[in-house]
């Protein structure tokens, strides 16, 4: 019952805070941000219990939904997605924190709707039926959608729409792909949805193909992978800080995990197949995102191409096949959600000060606000991915095994973190050194408590993950080894193995 | 050392299935026992906690606490060192301290984890010694700077961090303290940030080193895949050493292309060409921090990490051969820019670009021992010539042009004194320290047939006696061009800043007598000292005859001693000179002037091409390709929106009805 106590207790909290009055509006925040304490607590729980030596699903739950159409309510978690459900009950409470000082308008609904949209992305996490998961999939896009349409910045009307026309593109054709998968299992003998019993369904090679396109479509799309990224930076200029950071941190990361539990596993041969056009557009993602970082004249747009060049970084991991990169990958897709997230805290900081986050009306910060300066300085050194903080963990082992896998793309990838350093240190001394050019950061105030309660949990994480990043690999790894296996037995062997064993220079 | 794809059962399944074999760990380290010592953390650890300690003074406003705890860690660490390398000597063998597991994925394994050999020992002598006394040269130096706690963090942060760098048992536990010095290097350079140009040489610092990161990284990689293939799955370096035979028969050209890969990661961090530019750029840093990082420590890892790798590095013939015309062509290169500038320590930065470039042009030709000799000893003149520069512009309010000085002497006799020795130390003038380190170079390169790189070696050797002997001249002899503000001002600088400046004085004279020429008294100690650590050529040395030797020698110091003549002439005795010999060769000196123009042309060829591929990327690519059709599409969505909208009738039951066909034909689909 853990795990639906962890998706429902946001849900149920939700329904609390709506009943309150929406006057004063201390109350709904402090009620919000209690309640998403509960989430948080009942996950640590879940840590405390996870047998970090099994690779298999645990605490699994299995009920009747549909039975006529075999589908059913079955959730679990398995070492890839712990982590990601860490990070969402994690990041939650802080977002809510957060927005004591960024929201002022209808506060109570939007503490409402990220408590909303905190159970949907839980939902998703341990969804182990493929009904459900489309389910929460879809949920998720409303509480997104008002939290944009709604709290967002002057351009918000196109972002919003952007955003749903994008993804609902995607996500329309994977509902035929789901359908006719279960059409396909229900043929084969029993009608079920359960995404580990579709692993086993019988599929013609071009039938894989089309599913394969399907799902991964919408997976691109939510990542989001060039050419497929450009509602992101709208979505993310838009968004109301505790909106990119949420969107940021978990929401992308759900594509790369559809990526992980749904498009690989499910139909690996064509995934296999696919190895060069993704880590390509991976790799060009990682470089093309980096260069348009660099010359963005607001920060939070640079931060949004920021993610697309991370992102690329995950699904290289991904596509390397392989026990470093895919382990790095899911410990970089937590990486980014801390990092990232931490960043888009941090502009939001400064725009709540300024209102303003183009990066030429700042410079010579350091001088009038040291402590928000040193902190940004490590969010930024965790996004290059500096040694002793989390970035470099991840980094180097995706692209220890994107080596391994596909050498050229490993090395192309690993100029990426040269790219990366470019445009974060631009920022960098755009913002904070020099001497101040404009009067009206004359008189910022340095960060509050609250807000240091805000950012210091994340910068803990960081220099954590970064230093001992031990406990994470560790509840990572068996599950990788059984997905490894559960693929290697599927995808034609000779190919895989020669792409896990190449050598060079004979 | 026992690989860990034994543990590993889907890699062993993998490889087994490409026909890998799986060698037994090979056990060619064997004659090394490792003491495990726990000592060995601390010698890190202790500046380590003095960093965070001057950040929280710094925080608190607390700048005098920082001013002891910053050098007083230091000092710890030194002794610390001390009582490790006795131990280390005691126990006949190395010390290991293996703190944590810090990542392992298999067949990755990687330990937290730091080993003292003699050729680390050396270093942290170096590091923690001459550490300690740029950090008492700072209390003097930045008193009075309201900064000086985070100052003295950054300083602790980065002695902490070229001690992993130098102890880390492995190439990734090297790779934390290489990326940590060139974090605190951008810091420092641009310590003060409130001028732009400080911030964009730390930029341009960090950047031009990641360069030569990313190359090493991919080094690593390729290594570390190689070694899994061979059953080694390790980075450690004695495990790496261990393999390098059987890496070289199994592959040649892997070994070639890992040591160029190191060997670009070494031209970042070490200055060579062409990843050289930031260094002179660095300058704008606090003095004693040039000292510290850009002349005693932080420049010379990358000739450190070629020597770690040296086993490695043996079995490439090209590689070697690369390193060491690199080598050369660093050290002429950057000494003939350093003949004609006028800025003090611009002349010292391409110096030591120049004796960076000395101590890569010995590790290509074979001679590690005395990449490490001459690393020492130019730790030791190089600190003390940038600090004399700092006592200078602390006492000229922060001038750096030579022409500006003159005479100073009479004012600062202590600091004209020890540049004076410095100045002699790096000359290569007999019986002082860089006398014997770079003879032994340029030996070396002739003893190994390498005529041609001697014959450049030489060539940079006269430049440097001349370019620091035209530096020594300008600043402290002859008639005074200071004007008449700052000469009045003129002063000696305070104790806590001469006290360094005597001890380096010293060790510039001494330092060198560790590795005198083979059969003079003792002979070259420091090379048996070493020996253990270090490969040695697989044809072995070349050794030259007496006569050959003592030859080579009184061609070098005659060089050296000629130079230093033509530079007392040309800037003392007929001051006209130097403008008359600039004039005849206007052409070549604007080009020494303009430094080859290498900034510019990075900046023609790289920099700008990329910042306006950047804005053609977002501009055109994004803004018009990609959401040119996606806005594209949304208008024909309108538009088919407009035709279907007529369809919504208002009607329920045309609604229910088309819900009810959908619905129906769902069930079909689903349940055929």
């Amino acid at each position: 019952m853990l795990l639906s106590a962890i998706v429902f207790a946001p849900l149920i909290a939700a329904v609390f805070v709506a009943a309150l009055p929406s006057e004063p509006v201390a109350v709904a925040r402090r009620a919000a941000f209690v309640f998403s304490l509960v989430p948080l607590l009942l996950s640590a729980v879940l840590l405390a219990a996870f047998d970090a030596n099994v690779g298999t699903m645990q605490f699994t739950e299995h009920a009747s939904w549909i039975p006529s159409m075999g589908v059913s309510y079955s959730v679990g978690v398995d070492g890839f997605s712990l982590w990601l459900i860490m990070l969402t009950t994690f990041l939650t409470p802080i977002v809510l924190l957060a927005a004591w000082g960024d929201v002022h308008s209808k506060v109570k609904s939007y503490m409402c709707l990220m408590l909303l949209l905190e159970g949907c992305m839980l939902g998703c996490l341990v969804a182990l039926d493929l009904v459900l998961f489309f389910v929460w999939w879809e949920l998720m896009l409303f509480p997104m959608f008002f939290l944009i349409g709604i709290w967002g910045g002057p351009n918000r009307r196109y972002a919003t729409l952007k955003f749903v026309l994008f993804t609902m593109s995607g996500s329309a054709l994977m509902l035929v792909a789901i359908l006719y998968l279960g059409l396909r299992q229900a043929d084969a003998g029993e009608a079920t949805f359960e995404i580990l019993r579709l692993y086993e369904t019988p599929l013609t090679a071009s039938e894989q193909t089309w599913l394969f396109a399907a799902f991964a479509l919408a997976f691109l799309i939510k990542v989001p992978v060039i050419p497929l990224h450009t509602w992101l930076p709208d979505a993310h200029t838009e968004a109301p800080t505790g909106g990119s950071v949420i969107l940021a941190g978990v929401l992308l990361k759900l594509g790369t995990y559809g990526f992980l539990r749904l498009a690989i596993p499910l139909f690996p041969a064509v995934a296999y197949q696919s190895l060069i056009l993704m880590a390509g557009l991976a790799v060009g993602g990682i470089i093309y995102g980096a260069m348009v970082a660099l010359v963005q004249p607001d920060m939070k747009r640079l931060v949004a191409y920021s993610s697309v060049s991370h992102l690329g970084f995950v699904m290289l991991g991904l596509y390397a096949f392989n026990n470093a990169g895919v382990s790095g990958s899911v410990l970089q897709m937590v990486n980014h959600g801390l990092s990232t997230g931490a960043l888009f805290l941090l502009v939001g900081f400064i725009y709540e000060r300024r209102h303003t986050r183009l990066i030429s009306e700042y410079g010579g910060l350091w001088s009038v606000v040291p402590v928000f300066a040193s902190l940004f300085l490590i969010v930024t050194l965790s996004s290059i991915g500096l040694p002793g903080t989390n970035g470099f963990v991840g980094e180097f082992l995706i692209l220890m095994g994107a080596f391994r896998a596909w050498p050229i793309a490993g090395a192309l990838a690993t100029l990426g973190v040269v790219l990366g350093a470019v445009y974060m240190l631009r920022l960098y001394k755009r913002v904070f050194f020099g001497e101040v050019t404009n009067d009206a950061n004359l008189g910022l105030s340095d960060l509050s408590r609250r807000e240091l309660a805000v950012i210091v949990p994340l910068v803990v994480m960081i220099l954590w993950i970064g230093l001992y990043p031990r406990p994470f690999l560790r509840r990572i790894e068996p599950t990788t080894q059984v997905y490894l296996e559960q693929l290697e037995r599927r995808i034609e062997p000779s190919a895989f193995a020669a792409r896990n064993t190449s050598t060079y220079g004979r | 050392m026992g690989p860990a794809v034994g543990r590993d059962a889907p890699h062993r399944y993998l490889a087994s299935r490409a026909g890998i074999r799986h060698c037994a760990p090979v056990m060619h380290g064997a004659e090394v026992t490792d003491t495990s010592s726990s000592i060995l953390r601390l010698i890190p650890l202790l500046p380590l906690l003095g960093s965070v300690a001057c950040i929280a003074c710094s925080a608190a406003g607390n700048r005098s606490v920082a001013r002891m705890i910053a050098p007083g860690t230091v000092l710890a660490a030194f002794a610390a060192s001390l009582v490790a390398v006795l131990s280390m000597l005691g126990s006949d063998g190395a010390l290991l301290d293996r703190v944590y597991s810090w990542i392992a994925i298999s067949p990755v394994s990687l330990d937290m984890a730091f080993r003292l050999d003699r050729l680390s020992s050396v270093l942290i002598l170096i590091i923690t010694g001459v550490g300690f006394l740029i950090h008492l040269y700072s209390v003097g130096y930045m008193h009075d700077d309201e900064d000086e706690a985070r100052y003295f963090a950054y300083l602790n942060l980065f002695t902490a961090s070229m001690l992993i760098l130098v102890l880390g048992d492995s190439l990734p536990v090297l790779f934390i303290g290489w990326e940590g010095v060139g974090l605190c290097s951008y810091l420092l350079i641009g310590f003060w940030y409130k001028d732009l140009a400080n911030a964009d040489a730390g930029q341009k610092a960090f950047i031009a080193n990641r360069v030569g990161d990313a190359a090493f990284l991919i080094g690593m990689f390729l290594l570390f895949w190689n070694l899994v293939d061979l059953g080694q799955a390790s980075l450690r370096f004695t495990d790496i050493n261990a393999m390098a035979t059987t890496l070289h028969d199994h592959a040649p050209g892997v070994v070639t292309a890992v040591c160029l890969l190191f060997l670009i990661g070494a031209t970042g961090k070490s200055a060579q060409i062409p990843l050289y530019v930031w260094l002179p750029d660095a300058m704008a840093g606090p003095t004693p921090v040039s000292a510290l990082i850009h002349a005693a420590t932080m420049v010379t890892a990358g000739v450190y990490m070629m020597c770690r790798l040296s086993p490695l590095y043996v079995h490439s013939e090209t590689a070697m051969g690369i390193v060491a015309v690199i080598g050369a062509a660093t050290a002429l290169f950057a000494a003939s820019i350093a003949l004609v500038q006028r800025d003090l320590k611009k002349i010292l930065a391409y110096s030591t670009v120049s004796q960076l470039g000395y101590m890569v042009l010995a590790v290509g030709v074979g001679a590690f021992s005395a990449a490490v000799f001459h690393l020492m000893t130019h730790a030791f003149f190089k600190a003390l010539l940038f600090l004399c520069a700092g006592s200078v512009m602390h006492a000229m309010h922060g001038e750096l042009d030579v022409y500006k000085m003159g005479g100073l002497r009479k004012q600062m006799p202590i600091t004209a004194a020890t540049f004076l020795i410095g100045a002699l130390a790096i000359a290569g003038v007999p019986i002082l320290a860089g006398f014997f380190s770079k003879d032994l170079i340029l030996e070396s390169a002739f003893a190994g047939g390498h005529y041609a790189l001697w014959i450049v070696g030489l060539g940079a050797a006269a430049m440097t006696a001349f370019y620091i002997f035209r530096a020594y001249f300008l600043a402290f002899e002859g008639e005074s061009r200071v004007d008449a503000d700052r000469a009045a001002h003129l002063h000696e600088s305070p104790p806590s800043m001469t006290i360094p400046l005597v001890v380096l004085a010293g060790l510039s004279i001494v330092g060198g007598w560790v590795g005198l020429p083979h059969g003079v008294l003792w002979g070259n100690q420091l090379d048996h000292y070493l020996a253990p650590a270090l490969a040695v050529l697989p044809h072995g040395s070349h050794h030259l005859s007496g006569v050959v030797v003592v030859l080579l020698t009184v061609v070098t110091t005659a060089i050296a001693l000629a130079s230093v003549y033509l530079a007392y002439w040309m800037y003392l005795v007929s001051p006209g000179k130097a403008d008359e010999v600039q004039e005849r060769v206007g052409g070549l000196y604007g080009l020494l002037w303009n430094k080859y123009y290498v900034d510019e042309i990075y900046d023609g060829l790289i920099l700008t091409p990329y910042m306006k591929l950047s804005q053609m990327f977002w501009q055109v690519l994004d803004a018009r390709g990609v959401d040119g059709a996606v806005n594209g599409i949304a208008r024909l969505t309108g538009a088919v929106g407009e035709r279907v909208r007529r369809l919504q009738t208002g009607n329920v039951q045309s609604y229910a009805l088309v819900m009810l066909i959908g619905a129906a034909c769902l069930m079909l689909v689903l349940f055929k």
